[in-house]
């Protein structure tokens, strides 16, 4: 029973379909978008984009894969070809100059969200992203890595290099702060220093 | 200088419970941040773009 009206009807249950199935993501590429573009007007804008651009390309997306991850590459994509990323750079870069970090003498002691979207900020955007994917969007490595269109170890790479980044951030943000660390090793040099002129 | 260098450097083990809490730390602030967005209400525009989105207007 081939008919054209029922071919019309079907891709209208599929457009209806992959609708129902984009409106549940709506807050979680407004999430990436807002760690991406920083500024909350600017994310919201790719956000927007993104959710047209996933609209025009419904007709390659393979229904019963993961939309997720296919509208977090999309929106991805947009935010890179877009070339926002100098915009950002420049704008963390004169956040970070104008605050300092604040300690944090006690582990348990919770952490800012500001503090903590500084010392992002100071990450490299692959870390960056590579540890939110993960570390808040709730992916898989291999979904990650699909997503930023590179290896699976890279992306795991990728992620321990931020952990280990980001806590030295945040700790060195208290050495700043009381100067100990730094005329610590200042010291340290000049002993050594000393004990060189003087074994000779 | 020695006892200050014995204050600055703890036993490995325990700065290996720290490092660990201090992860723990960051990973729960990580997805409280992205948690605030996605809790947000989603503003209308969203909304009306997929409902102005061409084909089948009933979504709603």
């Amino acid at each position: 029973m081939p008919d054209p009206s029922n071919d019309k009807s079907a891709q209208s249950q599929r457009d209806g379909e992959f609708k129902r199935g984009l409106l549940p993501l709506i807050p979680q590429l407004r999430a990436f978008a807002r760690t991406l573009a920083g500024d909350p007007t600017a994310a919201d804008d790719l956000a927007q984009d993104a959710l047209m651009k996933a609209w025009d390309a419904r007709a390659s997306f393979e229904i019963g894969t993961n939309m997720k991850a296919w509208t977090f590459m999309i929106l991805r994509n947009q935010f890179y070809s877009e070339k926002r990323r100098s915009w950002r750079q420049a704008q963390l870069d004169q956040e970070t100059a104008e605050r300092t970090l604040i300690a944090v003498d006690d582990p348990l002691a919770p952490l800012s969200l500001d503090e903590l979207r500084q010392g992002l900020g100071m990450l490299p955007a692959e870390q960056r992203e590579a540890l939110i994917l993960v570390g808040a969007g709730g992916f898989a490595y291999e979904e990650a890595a699909a997503i930023c269109g590179c290896a699976v170890g890279t992306v795991k790479s990728r992620v321990s290099r931020a952990r280990r980044a980001l806590q030295s951030i945040l700790e060195r943000g208290e050495y700043d702060r009381d100067g100990r660390a730094a005329d610590e090793a200042m010291g340290s040099i000049l002993a050594q220093a000393e004990r060189l002129s003087g074994a000779r | 200088m020695i006892s200050n260098m014995a204050r600055k450097t703890p036993k490995p083990a325990l700065a290996l419970d720290e490092a660990r809490l201090r992860q723990q730390a960051i990973g729960a602030q990580l997805r409280l941040m992205f948690e605030e967005v996605v809790k947000e209400p989603v503003p209308e525009d969203f909304l009306e773009l997929l409902r102005q989105a061409d084909s089948d207007p009933d979504i709603h």
